[in-house]
């Protein structure tokens, strides 16, 4: 029976060898993400639960359920949230039905002018519709000579401001894979609708639209996490009056100096969005959000 | 409305469509007639205009000029979802979002028809492919040839009086296909609606079809039942199309024809055209003297081939032209040997003269 086991202990360690060789080819990669990740947020955890006395203690999440003005912070947060969200999806599926309806030249040149935002840095953006909504600002100054309105309408330094800020940088998040799962929507399966008897509306809401709804939902769910975390935008074009989470952690550690309560909101900013990403992971695939399509 | 009696089928009238993307032309003044209930097949290489013209019969694509009626009704200017012609396509086209039976339902539902009705007619038409019973399946637990039969279910469900199939097997394996053509044949004789098939695939469409249009370059080349395609090709282009064929210069003088000096006895008469040629089937022309009154060419075996029911033969004849010759096994005995001399012989019937410029 010695030819079965012909050279087995051999193989056996060969593949051994194999595994260990490919782990110490990653091992940088995971030491990086121990480093840079790991050891922050368990360090974040920990200094949450650190009291004012330098004890153990429960003080910075008592604060947050019992106090009023972080519930307000919290509910503003998400409520930004929903409506950049709901906005993008507003206007970002119409656009990117649009460009992928177009020639592939045209499409790439659309898309780019899509991307083109992201080379120029967040906050140049902010505070340019700063310069353009305020009060002496381009927006208002053309709408009064245009006779479309008499007063100056205040767009910024409020939710309008905040929202039409947000809603201008988040919409790319939302596009593109959006654009994604629409291209990979098989023409022959718009023409079998039609063949079928589905007029062009009809078909785009039993065929077209129920096929790119997951797109849809990867880019909405990636635009609504990065709102429940931003800082730059509402901070300037809110003008203090929209509160979001990161500006309270802000103020806690720059005003307060208090680290354990910046590190609470950071914790539960953390689980809401690990949480919300646990919902959406069990409906839909993932992937989308990064690659689009299928 | 049992789907068992023949619906009353409809003729499709297809005069001078055109159709030009810049300068080629796709479909070059085609004119076709589809008998009401036959099963007509385009057959051609890729880009000669054979899907271009389905995606006209079906709406999908806007000739530059040309009239298509269905029965008496000029449809050129109907939108697709109006023309009421069941489809397959290639990629099968099912909706993955949908069950098989949302798939089979879905112009059921479009035409309003009763919940209770459209679950009847559902399992009706799943039976009728073969698949009673598969309605909760989803379209990803499908094999291709499941996936091919819930596609002509959808497509015959709403008993539309045309049927259109663009190459609907070509993604099946061999043996599946075998099969398929027999089941889509025997389909088309139960429903008995007009159909018009796709296919790029020679075999595929003497199987199945009541008459083939050979397509080639925007223009039909050739519409003729099976047989008479095959025997009678109307040009070379249809006679390399169809069948592997030899073609041999033959000369004309007066009424005689013949091929390196050889008078031929021929029972077709010739084409009327200036250039001619003799085409020899592989599987006609036979080995030995055979019978008195044939043509019979001396020729020198350049290879023998081995192939288990048949065997093949490449032989040249005195003029230096190489012909293929094709026999069956059984009853051949010992095959020649490489390099000998044997005699061939082509009957008279089988002896075809066709016009010998490129088609």
């Amino acid at each position: 029976m010695a030819a079965l086991g012909m050279n087995a202990d051999g193989l056996r360690r060969d593949e051994r060898l194999e595994r260990l060789r490919l782990f110490g080819l990653s091992s940088p990669a995971l030491l990086l993400i121990l480093v840079v990740l790991v050891i922050p947020v368990g360090w974040l955890f920990y200094v949450s639960f650190i009291g004012a006395n330098g004890q153990f203690s429960l003080e910075n999440y008592e604060r947050m359920i019992n106090r009023s003005s972080y519930r307000r912070i919290f509910f503003t947060t998400f409520q930004v949230s929903f409506l950049t969200t709901g906005l993008c999806i507003l206007i970002g599926y119409p656009l990117a039905y649009f460009i992928s309806q177009l020639p592939a030249k045209l499409a790439n040149l659309c898309l780019i002018t899509v991307l083109l935002p992201f080379w120029t840095s967040l906050l140049v953006r902010t505070y340019a519709w700063l310069v353009l909504l305020q009060k002496q600002g381009l927006v208002n100054s053309w709408g009064m000579s245009l006779g479309l309105w008499d007063e100056p309408i205040k767009m910024v330094h409020n939710m309008t401001g905040t929202l039409i800020g947000m809603v201008h940088i988040m919409l790319p998040f939302l596009i593109l894979p959006v654009y994604g799962a629409m291209k990979a929507v098989d023409a022959d399966f718009m023409k079998a609708a039609a063949n079928l008897g589905a007029s062009p509306r009809k078909a785009f809401w039993t065929v077209f639209f129920p096929l790119t709804t997951p797109g849809l939902f990867a880019g909405a769910l990636m635009v609504f996490i990065l709102c429940l975390g931003f800082f730059v935008t509402p901070a300037v074009l809110g003008g203090g009056k929209v509160i979001m989470v990161s500006m309270k952690i802000v103020s806690n550690i720059e005003l307060f100096v208090n680290w354990g309560a910046a590190s609470a909101l950071g914790v539960v900013l953390l689980v809401a969005t690990v949480a919300i990403l646990w919902v959406a992971s069990r409906f839909l695939n993932l992937d989308q959000i990064a690659g689009g399509g299928h | 409305m049992p789907s068992d009696t023949p619906s009353d089928a409809l003729p499709i009238t297809v005069r001078h469509v055109t159709k030009t993307y810049g300068r080629v032309h796709a479909l070059d003044d085609v004119s076709l007639d589809v008998k009401s209930g036959e099963f007509l097949t385009l057959l051609g290489p890729s880009g000669s205009g054979k899907t271009t013209l389905l995606m006209v019969l079906a709406g999908f694509t806007r000739p530059d000029s040309g009239s298509l009626k269905f029965g008496e009704t000029e449809v050129i200017r109907t939108p697709p979802h109006l023309r009421d012609v069941g489809m397959t396509f290639q990629s099968y086209a099912l909706f993955p979002h949908m069950t098989v039976a949302g798939n089979v339902g879905y112009p059921l539902r479009l035409r309003k028809v009763a919940k209770d009705e459209i679950a009847r007619r559902v399992e009706r038409a799943l039976e009728t492919v073969q698949l009673g019973g598969f309605g909760e399946r989803r379209i990803n637990q499908l094999s291709g040839g499941q996936r091919q039969r819930v596609a002509v279910a959808r497509a015959i469900v709403f008993e539309p009086r045309i049927l259109l199939m663009d190459e609907p097997l070509s993604a099946l394996d061999k043996k599946l296909r075998d099969q398929m053509q027999i089941e889509l044949r025997q389909l088309h004789e139960k429903l008995g609606m007009t159909t018009v098939y796709v296919t790029h695939d020679q075999r595929e469409a003497l199987t199945m079809s009541d008459r083939i249009a050979v397509v080639n370059k925007g223009r039909i080349m050739q519409l003729a039942t099976p047989r008479d395609l095959y025997e009678r090709p109307a040009n070379r282009f249809v006679a390399d199309f169809i069948g592997d064929s030899t073609f041999l210069p033959v000369t004309r003088q007066g009424d005689t024809i013949s091929f390196a000096g050889q008078p031929l006895v021929h029972t077709a008469p010739a084409p009327d055209s200036a250039e001619l040629a003799l085409m020899i089937r592989p599987e006609r022309i036979v080995l030995g003297g055979g019978t008195e009154g044939a043509n019979r060419f001396d020729a020198h075996v350049s290879e023998v081939v081995y192939q288990g029911d048949s065997y093949l033969m490449y032989a040249r004849l005195k003029d230096g032209s190489q012909i293929a010759l094709r026999g069956a096994m059984r009853g051949a005995g010992d095959l020649p040997e490489q390099g000998a001399n044997v005699t061939l012989t082509l009957a008279p019937e089988d002896t075809i003269l066709i016009d010998g410029g490129e088609g």
